[in-house]
């Protein structure tokens, strides 16, 4: 029983730990273009997307589906899998952000979770067939349907608005992308403030500690809000830079064009049963707002790099769930390896950050050497 | 394997609709108003382009609301 608290209450503090990871990397999802337009001050922004976080956590009633939503053998998920997978999840999470890149917290999830079980209970367990369904058909429409929803909605913007007076089409459209942006971040937190509620109550449930088919208790729902609307409000700068400034040069018409259209993709799918990474809905929306407005740089070398840690991301959180999962399941002293190896590289991450750091003053500078990296920029 | 094909359609349209809808509703709203505010305030075209900006802003709301509806479940 002792072991099993022990396991317990590193599960909660880890899930706790990938929820304030899922917020940080996710602000640039909702803010990244009303703080690269002037819409909304840096820490302002922020602030309004960690708000509405909390509340889109607790607007939603209905239990989140499980967390393995049908991708693993339930049956097979132990404590131990579910905290390995969790660990994975958290370390990819915070690799990307060191490069700053809006890579999906959902698939870092989902992958750790997966390696975790194949690890833990074999290969049989994984439903491969509801992973290219459910994951993989998904992360390549939508990031596609986003972009040319937006290129279009971007289009007709600067057409209608062509002949009105810039500071007026700019003032009109900041004032709107408000709107747009709270609206990306209440949908963000109804969705993802509720995966780790799942992981947290299904845990509960394993244990016996919780009847089967409870809804999340009251703790559980503040402490997930909590943590994810924390994460909201620390805020991953080096992602809101990449989004903002990075992917193209980012004006208000566009921003609102790409907000509204992250906005209708999310809500649209969400509303008719198809899962899909709010992340990647948003980086096809402002790479389609860059294409839609004419001499607007898109820098191709960042929509290359941000499109690789895509496709990396469920097999690399895999593999650390993986890994995670062998070590943890030597006992508590194994578990306790992967706690303290997570903590370090948690710890070891922020260090290296501070070496060129991103704050909310330089949020919107895009660094020479960036430009370099990211190679020629094409109209 | 049961890829709902169907589903994909009907988001892609959906999506696409309601966008465009927006985006055009508060781009027109932005160029009436502008119209309106303009030096021009006591012409003949100033009312009517004031009624028309605030319809557009009036439907960007009630889309928005639908949103927020549809966010909020029950």
């Amino acid at each position: 029983m002792e072991s099993i608290s022990f396991l317990l209450i590193a599960v909660i503090l880890t899930a706790l730990a990938f929820d304030f990871t899922n917020g940080f990397h996710d602000t640039a999802n909702s803010m990244a273009t009303s703080i690269a337009t002037g819409a909304l001050k840096p820490r302002v922004a922020v602030a309004v997307a960690g708000v509405l976080n909390l509340a889109g956590a607790f607007l939603s009633t209905k239990v989140a589906a499980t967390i393995s939503n049908g991708l693993v053998n339930d049956s097979k998920v132990s404590l131990v899998m579910i905290f390995a997978g969790l660990v994975g999840a958290i370390l990819w999470n915070l690799t990307t952000w060191l490069f700053g890149l809006p890579s999906s917290s959902s698939h870092a999830l989902f992958g750790g979770l997966i390696g975790a079980v194949w690890v833990g209970a074999g290969g049989s367990a994984i439903r491969f067939t509801q992973l290219v369904e459910k994951i993989v058909i998904p992360a390549i429409a939508s990031p596609i349907l986003a972009c040319g929803v937006a290129l279009v909605a971007t289009y007709l913007a600067y057409k209608i608005t062509q002949r009105t007076a810039k500071r007026k089409v700019n003032k009109g459209f900041r004032a709107g992308q408000v709107g747009s942006a709270s609206l990306v971040a209440l949908a963000h937190g109804t969705n993802d403030a509720q995966k780790t509620m799942g992981v947290i109550t299904l845990a509960l449930i394993s244990t016996g500690i919780l009847a089967h088919g409870s809804q999340p208790p009251w703790w559980v729902v503040l402490s997930a809000g909590l943590a994810i609307s924390l994460g909201t409000y620390v805020g991953g700068w080096r992602i809101i830079r990449t989004m903002g400034k990075g992917l193209t040069d980012i004006q208000a018409p566009q921003g609102f064009a790409a907000e509204t259209t992250a906005t209708a993709v999310i809500l649209a799918s969400s509303h008719l049963g198809f899962a899909l990474s709010t992340t990647q809905v948003c980086t096809g929306g402002i790479l389609g707002s860059g294409l839609g407005r004419k001499l607007a740089k898109v820098r191709w070398g960042i929509a290359g790099r941000i499109a690789v840690s895509w496709v990396l991301t469920l097999p690399a959180a895999a593999a650390a769930g993986g890994v995670s999962a062998w070590v943890a399941d030597q006992g508590d002293l194994g578990v306790a390896i992967v706690a303290g190896v997570a903590v370090a590289a948690a710890v070891g991450f922020y260090v290296l950050s501070r070496r060129r750091p991103v704050n909310p003053d330089n949020v919107n500078e895009v660094p020479s050497r960036e430009r370099e990296l990211a190679g020629p920029s094409t109209v | 394997m049961g890829i709902k094909w169907d589903n994909l359609v009907d988001v892609s349209l959906a999506s696409f609709g309601i966008t465009i809808v927006v985006v055009v509703l508060f781009s027109l709203g932005i160029a009436a108003w502008s119209r309106a505010g303009g030096p021009s305030d006591d012409s003949a075209g100033g009312g009517p382009a004031r009624v028309a900006a605030v319809l557009c802003f009036a439907a960007c709301l009630a889309v928005a609301a639908y949103g927020i509806d549809i966010i909020v479940p029950d």
